[in-house]
């Protein structure tokens, strides 16, 4: 209980932080908008297949978190705060706090990007419901990978650039299972049809979270 | 009665040797002063203490009637100022104390706030963001912080840095106040500060 309560209360610090100093969220919008504009300038009248929509929103996906979900631990180093925060909770209940925060500003991105992503390229959803369920259970497993991998790499110097390099191998069952999913569901693919990439998907988060839990402590007290 | 006791603390960095096999003991009442040359290993030995670090050999035991105590408990007893450890600088002075009384499980009261600020020359910027703050105005803060538990070990860290006279004599004021009953451990090369601290470790020397 104890745990829970003091990871709301830093989620609710770095959610009053990030609304003052607007570091992730204009770095994360910024990028999503970017590339979104860029691809539907490229594509121009073209209607694509499912077969390159569903890559092109896990690229933009994926990228944006990426430019901006490393924030949440790189600023508690480079501010000096992060050992003032290890001398007043517990490590896991940083890293669950740090996690749901990363989880709001992924959901915030994609409840903003995604009706722009389906009007701008001309996207016909077959089967919404899957699409929505393969997208929240991507962005989970996406949050929850990127929130350890921040917590590694904000102890080191070449911070942007390692982060996506970390996180690209350890997400690829999560892209492949996500860009597979979104495709099936784009083309009208039923629940039965998609289980398995919703199996994986949630599998792989859970994983991801009970190493994370298990590991954090280490990473954290160096 | 609370009591530290260091054994045996070495560390180095790389290949090389800061220092060696330090032991301590610190009791409830007392207070101990870490002395040295720049680069002697005070900050070293003080983030080892507040186990923010972990030494290459040696161990650092908290205490309470010769049990040991866990390490929620220690971050619960534990004040530490020091010039690496920074408060949160886009939260004002209120979100900064309501922010720590809270995930320390303390209410957060107003009143011990006005209180702690008015001590530390501060009433007034209570609503205000600490990025407006002088760097002495944050070592005043930082102080409002470590006190906000009533910690049974304060911990300073170069205890007045960045402070004028007056915020040098309440930090004074406050340092003779903690080891009346509890602990306090501090590193200086200050004169006026080292005669706060009853048992003394030079390092380097």
């Amino acid at each position: 209980m104890l745990l829970v309560r003091n990871a709301y209360i830093i989620f609710l610090k770095d959610f009053h932080l990030e609304f003052r100093s607007r570091y992730a969220l204009n770095a994360i919008f910024l990028f999503a908008i970017t590339t979104l504009t860029a691809i539907s300038f490229s594509i121009g009248p073209l209607r694509l297949k499912s077969e390159i929509l569903s890559p092109l929103l896990w690229i933009i996906l994926f990228f944006s978190a990426m430019s901006g979900l490393s924030h949440i631990f790189v600023r508690e180093e480079e501010q000096q705060t992060a050992d003032t925060l290890r001398l007043v909770t517990s490590a896991n209940a940083v890293f669950l706090g740090k996690w749901i925060f990363n989880m709001v500003l992924l959901f915030s991105l994609e409840l903003f990007i995604l009706p722009i992503y389906l009007a701008m390229l001309g996207v016909s959803v077959g089967n919404f419901r899957v699409f929505l369920f393969i997208i929240l259970l991507g962005s989970f497993g996406l949050a929850s990978v990127a929130t350890l991998i921040a917590a590694i790499i904000s102890q080191a110097s070449a911070k942007g650039a390692l982060f996506a390099v970390l996180s690209f191998p350890i997400s690829l069952p999560l892209l492949i299972s996500g860009i597979h999913g979104t495709r099936l569901a784009l083309d009208g693919g039923t629940l039965a049809e998609c289980l398995p990439d919703l199996q994986i998907l949630f599998s792989f988060s859970i994983v991801i979270i009970t190493l994370s839990l298990l590991l954090f402590e280490f990473i954290w007290r160096k | 009665m609370w009591q530290i006791t260091g054994s045996d603390i070495s560390q180095k960095f790389n290949q090389r040797l800061i220092f060696e096999n330090i032991s301590f003991e610190v009791a409830s009442g007392h207070s101990l002063v870490l002395t040295g040359a720049n680069g002697s290993g005070k900050t070293t030995l003080v983030r080892i203490v507040c186990q923010l670090n972990r030494p290459y050999k040696g161990q650092i035991r908290f205490t309470r009637d010769q049990k040991n105590i866990s390490d929620q408990e220690i971050y619960a007893r534990m004040g530490l100022v020091g010039p690496y450890l920074q408060l949160y600088n886009y939260l004002t002075a209120f979100e900064n104390y309501s922010f720590f009384a809270r995930i320390r499980g303390l209410a957060v009261d107003n009143s011990q706030l006005k209180r702690l600020m008015e001590r530390m020359g501060l009433r007034g910027r209570e609503l205000d963001e600490l990025r407006t703050f002088s760097s002495g105005m944050l070592q005043r803060m930082k102080y409002v912080i470590a006190l906000l538990h009533q910690p049974e070990f304060l911990i300073l860290d170069e205890p007045t840095a960045n402070l004028d006279e007056a915020g040098a004599a309440l930090v004074y004021e406050i340092m003779q106040e903690q080891k009346k009953d509890r602990i306090l451990i501090f590193a200086t090369n200050e004169p006026a500060e080292v005669k706060f601290g009853e048992i003394k470790i030079a390092l380097g020397a």
